[in-house]
């Protein structure tokens, strides 16, 4: 028989599970995602920026010169609504498709399959930041300063990753069982760029449908950030209720679906 | 008696091949036809234990659940039935492709797989020299995992699973890709590894010279554990039944043999 180390006692046996550092291996996940999305792009950052940009020039040219409209600081009143949207969007459709992009990751080694859409929403706020600099300078360019009501934005940007979180989860373990789900969140997304007040503010939504406009998390976020941004008001307190009702009944739900998908991953991946 | 590792009791699991239609219409059109695609057991009621120090070849056709069963032993796989028990950190399941996205660096490569088999950022800081100096990588540390040939990426994912401090090591048919030095080298390891301690489960269709790396071996056919003993004599009737042309049933010591086609 081959050698036995006498100092240790006998180790206690239980289910096999993963034991390690998890917020390092989530941050490795979040720098993993953003290191390939950025390396294959020889203008790397750059993307981001340019995407809003082109999304400005031409919807400030239609919506001025073809449809006259004159809202004040349009540009800004775009971008204040196209960042949420951008971000919503992208998060959700990467998240979407994360668990069978990412296989590997976890086919072998059981770690808590949740990091991996969780972890792609989080990638994805590199994107945000530097979009919000691109807000930031555009703003200056059009005499908005920032000012304390800004920090409002915290709070509703975290509410906003908590409600993508959630979708992310419930449609990342969706799709594993399911290869269309994807294509449902693309169609999904480009009904949304024309429910939110992306190019229109909120005032002119017909009157009875501003309530449920509130409810959609996307828009409750656009809302609140032209207050914040280019009204200097802070965000009504029902509608930081009603982002918050709906972000932590994404999550909740969102997790349950994911961990009641969870044991099927195995054979269907 | 050197305490037990790892247990298995009465362990089943079972696979629907058909239940994974991936796509919309295949469901839909499942609905309508009504039909069950039916099941197999890709385990079938297995049960064994194994000790600290000990080295276990897993032997068995293509299909005969060896994987199957590593994926129950690291914690991916929930059986249906049965118990799995195992102690300390769950191990490395060392397979090809494992973890490794083929755009990031080695380097990337390293510090994400360490992380995925429960490392921390000093840990990894502490080993890291180790782990490359083990690997030979050397210079393409740097490079892209895309360009690595299958023996460069054993050679990385090899290092790694030894410097992570699990009691199990499990080893699924990667040593085959590595040249002859290396392969050399990981076995020498896991002896090492074996003295340490540690439990080493090795599948394998490679039974010569097995004994040197393994004292005790498991045949799996089908789902169903055939043989557990010594490992000369398990390779032995396991190669007499792989070189008989109509594969029937020769092992006296199983009672309910399976019926082979």
């Amino acid at each position: 028989m081959s050698a036995t180390p006498n100092a240790a006692p006998p180790p206690v046996l239980s289910s096999p599970a993963w034991s390690g550092d998890t917020s390092f291996l989530l941050y490795q996940i979040v720098l993993k995602d953003f290191r390939i999305r950025y390396r294959n792009m020889s203008l790397g950052i750059f993307w981001s920026v340019l995407n809003p940009m082109v999304m400005i020039v031409l919807l400030t040219f239609i919506f001025t010169q073809v449809f006259v409209n004159h809202t004040p600081k349009y540009p800004l009143v775009i971008l204040t609504g196209l960042i949420p949207y951008n971000f919503f969007a992208l998060a959700w459709s990467t998240a979407t498709t994360s668990l069978t992009d990412n296989s590997t990751l976890f086919k072998r080694i059981p770690i808590r399959c949740e990091m991996i859409p969780v972890g792609v929403v989080l990638a994805n706020i590199m994107h945000l930041v530097v979009q919000l600099g691109l807000l930031v300078v555009i703003g200056l360019f059009y005499g908005v300063y920032p000012n304390w009501h800004w920090l409002w934005l915290f709070l509703l940007w975290g509410l906003e990753l908590i409600c993508i979180m959630g979708l992310g989860l419930a449609s990342a373990a969706l799709h594993v069982v399911l290869r269309d789900i994807r294509y449902i969140v693309e169609s999904a997304n480009t009904v949304l760029f024309w429910l939110v007040p992306i190019f229109y503010t909120f005032a002119m939504v017909p009157d009875r449908f501003k309530e449920l406009y509130q409810f959609n998390p996307v828009s409750a976020l656009v809302l609140a950030s032209r207050l914040v941004i280019l009204e200097h008001r802070h965000p009504p307190e029902t509608l930081l209720w009603k982002l918050a009702l709906v972000s932590a009944f994404s999550f909740v739900a969102g997790l349950a679906i994911f961990r009641k998908l969870q044991s099927r991953f195995y054979s269907y991946l | 008696m050197p305490p037990i590792l790892a247990s298995v009791e009465n362990l089943t699991v079972r696979f629907h091949p058909h239940r994974q239609t991936l796509l919309l219409r295949q469901r839909i059109r499942n609905v309508f036809t009504a039909r069950d695609g039916g099941s197999f057991l890709a385990l079938d009621n297995v049960s064994f234990s194994a000790a600290a120090g000990e080295g276990i070849a897993i032997l068995g056709q293509n299909g005969a659940g060896k994987s199957t069963l590593l994926s129950v032993l690291a914690g991916v796989l929930k059986p249906d039935g049965g118990v799995v028990r195992v102690g300390g950190r769950v191990g490395a399941l060392l397979e090809l492709g494992a973890g490794f996205h083929p755009d990031l660096t080695g380097r990337e490569n390293l510090t994400l797989y360490a992380a995925l088999l429960g490392l921390g950022r000093r840990e990894i800081a502490e080993r890291f020299d180790s782990i490359l100096e083990f690997s030979e990588l050397g210079g393409f540390i740097g490079e892209p995992v895309k360009n690595y040939s299958a023996g460069m990426r054993l050679r990385l994912a090899f290092s790694v699973a030894i410097h992570v401090d699990a009691p199990i090591v499990m080893v699924d048919e990667v040593l085959a890709v590595g040249d002859a030095a290396f392969t050399h080298k990981c076995i020498e390891r896991v002896k090492l590894l074996r003295k340490e301690g540690r439990l080493l489960l090795y599948v394998t269709h490679a039974t010569a010279g097995l004994d040197a790396v393994c004292n005790r071996a498991i045949w799996l056919h089908r789902g169903r554990l055939i043989q557990d003993g010594p490992v000369n004599e398990v390779a032995a009737a396991y190669n007499s039944f792989m070189a008989d042309p109509e594969r029937r049933f020769c092992d006296p010591a199983s009672r309910n043999a399976p019926t082979v086609s």
